[in-house]
């Protein structure tokens, strides 16, 4: 099928829309669909990716969508990169994100509470435990101190095992 | 060939068909997502974090009751053949097997488990609990689930947010992370064209159906993996008393569309579950699908005692070994033999006449 606009390339958008109660489908290529506005579909590579794509048009004009140049600050991910994979970069993500997140939760779940079981943080851990882990932050502290940042590393997550 | 030998059941106990209405319920299925709070998503991590991750579970999985005596698969070191056949058994999601193109399993993908509770690693989310037991049993799987989490979630510092739960890679399974998913054969309410209206019914009240293979699968020989769509705003027991009313409401309209058929068309109904029988104990060349429908035909009329003497145990094994992967495994030649459809017409064959003989 041709676009209906150029009525050259390949039309790849569908665009249906209800005016006075009429319906009418526009065909238009990826072309003539950039220029007047409309998403292409091609952009989403996931079903997610494409709800979200249809949400960005909807999206209420109140919630601080952040800009797609702001990133999470642990993991780098900006929210045009979930928009695109439908994938969160890491946990803080959703902090970061946290106001159109939110309003996605909304939609998608019809709430933004969790009501199931809380999860309990780690147990008190033993005596021996707690020594093994101030020894190590110890070891850490001198490590970084005189820069043995590989032994650090190390130290690091033989720390994050121990706690 | 991989070897499940260590497994029990080979890791198909789940299709022994003693479950609650095996009748109509294949197996039931819960799953939970869960991250680790110092590791980055899945999408974003490298080859080492992904081994580390892989690490730390396991070693905290040998101090879990559940898992104490584990068998680890690393899927990134199988071939397509063994990856594809440990996603027909329903082990692993096709994610997790990297099916989708040709590049394999990515690095550190990973499965855990020990009889019918197991974990795969690095896939979409670092951790899936899962666990899979055999009928209608939301309860006798959600209760194993739940014991496991627990176990690992006092040894890992899990992601969880107060107010979102835990945390997931994709929003859509976040707050409890759990799935359940119910697998149902439903050829009455395809045959009396109801289907359409009861799947449609499911999504009005916050449920989805998927194939026989989980996300992204067609529907072949009318079995349905039903399932909530939300993990949000209700507690673990509130999503599975719900699913577990519809399955319930769904497994009546079923029964009640058996009944309708075999009262309004009895001959047309006998016949087609014995042409499918009579098809598949004859046949000298079968396609997996036209084995599956096949199967449906005769496991309806297994169901409605107009086929007697077949045992559900015995429908469910052909399901499972007349599958690309299993059947390529069984005869020792590659999944896309061309001669598979006639070495899987002698297979079911076999099974069938043996299963005669035995009976008498």
């Amino acid at each position: 099928m041709s676009c209906d606009h150029c009525h050259d390339r390949e039309a790849v958008v569908h665009l249906t829309q209800i005016v006075n109660e009429q319906v009418t489908t526009l065909h238009l290529c990826e072309h003539c669909a950039a220029a007047k506005g409309v998403d292409s579909p091609a952009v989403s590579k996931t079903p997610l990716g494409s709800f979200l794509a249809a949400m960005g048009e909807t999206l209420p004009a109140q919630v601080p969508a952040p800009r797609s140049s702001e990133a999470c600050p642990r993991c780098g991910a900006s929210f045009q990169d979930f928009r695109e994979s439908g994938r969160l970069g890491c946990p803080d993500c959703y902090r970061a994100f946290e106001a159109p997140l939110r309003e996605l939760l909304r939609r998608l779940h019809n709430s933004t509470h969790h009501m199931g079981e809380r999860y309990a943080t780690q147990q008190t851990s033993s005596p021996e435990l707690r020594q093994a882990a101030a020894a190590l932050r110890e070891q850490l502290r001198v490590a970084i101190e005189t820069e043995n940042f590989e032994l650090a590393a190390e130290l690091r997550d033989r720390l994050r095992v121990v706690e | 060939m991989i070897d499940l030998s260590l497994l029990a059941d080979g890791g198909v106990g789940w299709l022994d068909a003693s479950g609650p209405h095996s009748h109509l319920v294949l197996s039931t299925r819960i799953r939970l997502a869960r991250n680790l709070a110092d590791h980055v998503f899945q999408g974003r991590n490298s080859e080492v974090e992904r081994e580390a991750i892989l690490e730390a579970v396991e070693r905290v999985a040998r101090d879990t009751v559940l898992l104490r005596q584990a068998t680890k698969i690393r899927l990134d070191r199988l071939d397509r053949t063994d990856r594809q056949f440990l996603h027909e058994r329903h082990l692993v999601s096709k994610e997790l097997a990297g099916l989708d193109g040709e590049g394999g399993a990515r690095s550190g993908a990973a499965l855990l488990i020990q009889d019918r509770i197991g974990v795969m690693l690095n896939e979409e989310d670092h951790l899936r609990i899962q666990g899979l037991n055999s009928g209608f049993d939301l309860e006798g799987a959600y209760g194993l689930v739940d014991r496991l989490d627990t176990e690992l979630g006092q040894r890992l510092a899990f992601a969880f947010h107060p107010e979102f739960g835990y945390l997931t890679s994709c929003p859509t399974n976040v707050g409890t992370g759990l799935r359940a998913s119910v697998l149902i054969h439903l050829p009455g309410l395809v045959l009396t064209k109801e289907i359409t209206k009861v799947l449609q019914g499911l999504a009005q009240v916050g449920l989805t159906f998927r194939g026989l293979y989980g996300e992204g699968s067609e529907v072949v020989g009318n079995f349905f993996q039903l399932s909530n769509q939300t993990t949000l705003g209700s507690s673990e027991q509130e999503l599975l008393d719900h699913l577990g009313t519809m399955v319930r409401r769904v497994m009546d309209y079923e029964e009640q569309a058996r009944q309708v058929l075999l009262r309004d068309a009895p001959a047309v109904m006998e016949d087609k579950v014995w042409r499918a029988y009579g098809l598949l104990r004859y046949a000298r060349s079968l396609s997996f699908e036209e084995a599956m429908n096949l199967l449906s035909g005769v496991r309806l009329g297994v169901g409605v005692n107009l086929i007697p003497g077949l045992g559900m145990y015995t429908l469910n094994k052909l399901l499972v070994y007349t599958q690309p992967a299993h059947l390529a495994s069984a005869e020792g030649v590659s999944p896309t033999e061309p001669d598979l459809s006639i070495r899987r017409a002698r297979f079911v064959r076999e099974v069938l006449d043996s299963e005669v003989k035995r009976r008498g």
